[in-house]
């Protein structure tokens, strides 16, 4: 008979919903249902058992095909190839659990390899301007429990993070917030008129790139300074409007997302962003909160952070130090100089969420991709090698976006003889171990 | 009309293109979800293209073909809009600016009508670019 697994970690963007049912067949080996999960969450858990599925890795034959080779082999070839080069880019991690990256750093360390992951093109701005000015954030339970003005800023949960507003900022009623929506007021500040305005009580319509120049100008009404008539095409009595409505909440939380990040001044703008919320904190209670979107990529930050001390783009190639300098060690500047030697690839798919120039680099190194699925980044990597699904077919730590570690579920049973993350990186790793003991690969 | 019109360009994630790329990136989801345009009515009449037609979109790194949408959550004239994807990321300038972070949002883009240009698939679009096409 069918059962139902309760309680289930949806492993796709960083709200982590925990409350999915999971409808499973008798002998744990296919989904039948999902309860609770939002349309990209239950999408990503019925592919588990769509048709056509890879379970043996795949070498790229120089016809372009690719051919089944076995674990074993894919694993002393990924090994090798790690030893070999000088220099490897090691990115990804976003899709796979703590523990699995924890091992993937021990290879990168042997194997002197710079280890970065999807921040790199998503929160690595505001990555740069926490390190840089701090952050006053919260948890999402106090937002739900306190949160009267809740901002979205360039970002769009609505789409992105869809159940975000019923789960945390705006629908739900919480300890001191029973009245729910009505007790909230909600703004959205976006180039565009986005579904997630439409959820609004008020939209402001920024002029895209222009994100800055608005945030300063908030700040710069909180002190009750003077203004030009319109700001990033925002009239001037406006801001005063808002930021004076802002003073008056008991708990104010600003959520920003890619508009900020990858718009025009990048780390400045959440960097100016983080300041209006301190300032904010003169009247009353304000946080802010980046909108992680990649399921554990705040988890990789958090993994990165207490072994080296850096959230991302850590370079271990110099062997006894880890060093960070944006623009030079993130991924995307590495692959424009092509300054690596070869591409391991885990969790992600750059292939489709790279720029294209990085990309092209990229396909002329030796590449491994570890990822259960097809997709663009596999077709140009000279190894495929398949893996359970973290969240679905293993489970694992992940952290939410607001840095709070849930324990994810396994709700099914892989393919059979399908290894996981974890086992596949312990043996590269102890191949990796031999290879080095022999003097090389 | 105009044979050529320059509009400010933005990548962003859709709900749609979410789903589809959890479905495959191979999936017809996927490609139906990314392979359009957004564009404000007033811009698609300026160009004269009709809704659902081909238009080749050119920035300074390159060209990709797409289908021309209006949008659905409102963009104003001059701005428009690329849901993330392998598509997109074949005009997206890889400049970072020393942050890491390449230009996913606010690069001129040319785009004319190519009503008969074909759409490559997913793969094919990356293949293409990186010589690892074919034919």
């Amino acid at each position: 008979m069918p059962k139902d697994v309760t309680d289930v970690i949806c492993p796709f963007c960083g709200t982590l919903c925990d409350d999915l049912i999971v409808t499973v067949s008798d002998d744990n080996k296919t989904i039948l249902g999902v309860k609770n999960a939002c349309a990209i969450g239950a999408e990503k858990f019925n592919h588990q058992r769509l048709p056509g599925r890879v379970t043996r890795p795949r070498m790229r034959q120089a016809d372009g095909t690719f051919k089944e080779v076995s674990y074993d082999e894919a694993i002393d070839w990924t090994a090798k190839m790690l030893v070999k080069s000088r220099k490897t880019l090691m990115y990804g991690w976003a899709s796979t659990s703590c523990q699995a990256m924890s091992i993937g750093h021990e290879i990168a360390e042997k194997v002197g390899g710079i280890v970065d992951n999807c921040a790199t093109v998503c929160h690595g701005s505001s990555l740069i301007a926490i390190e840089d000015v701090g952050v006053p954030s919260c948890t999402l339970g106090e937002v739900k429990n306190r949160a009267d003005r809740v901002i979205f800023w360039g970002c769009n949960p609505a789409h992105a993070h869809p159940r975000h507003m019923s789960r945390y900022s705006i629908f739900p009623r919480g300890f001191f917030t029973v009245k729910g929506h009505k007790g909230r007021k909600i703004y959205c500040v976006d180039c565009r008129y986005t579904d997630t305005a439409k959820c609004a009580d008020e939209f402001i319509q920024v002029q895209q790139g222009y994100d800055y120049e608005l945030l300063n100008a908030f700040r710069t009404a909180a002190r009750g300074e003077a203004l030009p008539d319109t700001v990033g095409g925002v009239p001037k009595e406006k801001i005063i409007e808002i930021v004076e409505d802002l003073k008056q909440a008991r708990f104010g939380i600003i959520f920003f997302g890619m508009g900020l990040t990858h718009s025009m001044g990048r780390n400045h703008n959440i960097d100016i962003a983080i300041n209006l919320t301190r300032d904010m904190n003169d009247f009353t209670k304000f946080a802010i909160m980046a909108m992680r979107g990649h399921w554990n990529v705040t988890g990789s930050g958090q993994v990165l952070g207490w072994q080296y001390g850096f959230p991302y783009a850590v370079d271990l190639s110099r062997r006894d130090q880890a060093r960070h300098q944006t623009g030079e060690t993130t991924s995307v500047d590495l692959l424009n100089r092509s300054e690596v030697e070869a591409c391991f690839y885990i969790a992600t798919d750059p292939g489709a969420h790279f720029p294209v120039d990085a990309m092209i680099s990229s396909s002329r190194k030796p590449t491994v991709t570890i990822d259960p699925h097809i997709q663009c980044t596999t077709e140009i990597s000279d190894l495929h090698i398949p893996v359970a699904m973290v969240g679905v077919e293993t489970g694992g730590c992940a952290y939410r976006m607001d840095n709070v570690p849930i324990e994810t579920r396994k709700v099914v049973e892989p393919p059979e003889g399908m290894l996981t993350d974890e086992q596949l990186l312990t043996r590269i790793n102890h191949r990796v171990d031999e290879l080095l003991a022999k003097g090389g690969a | 009309m105009e044979k050529k019109i320059t509009l400010n360009m933005i990548t962003c994630r859709t709900i749609q293109q979410g789903v589809g790329m959890e479905a495959g990136k191979t999936s017809q989801k996927y490609f139906d979800a990314c392979t359009i345009i957004h564009m404000h009515a007033d811009d698609m009449k300026k160009l004269g293209v009709w809704k659902n037609t081909n238009v080749k979109v050119t920035s300074s790194v390159g060209s990709v073909i797409v289908k021309a949408v209006e949008t659905r959550e409102d963009l104003v004239p001059g701005l428009a809009h690329i849901p993330m994807g392998p598509w997109a990321n074949r005009i997206v300038p890889a400049y970072t600016y020393s942050t890491g972070e390449p230009c996913f949002k606010g690069f001129p883009v040319d785009v004319e009508v190519a009503a008969n240009a074909p759409i490559m698939s997913s793969i094919d679009v990356l293949k293409d670019a990186c010589g690892l096409l074919r034919k």
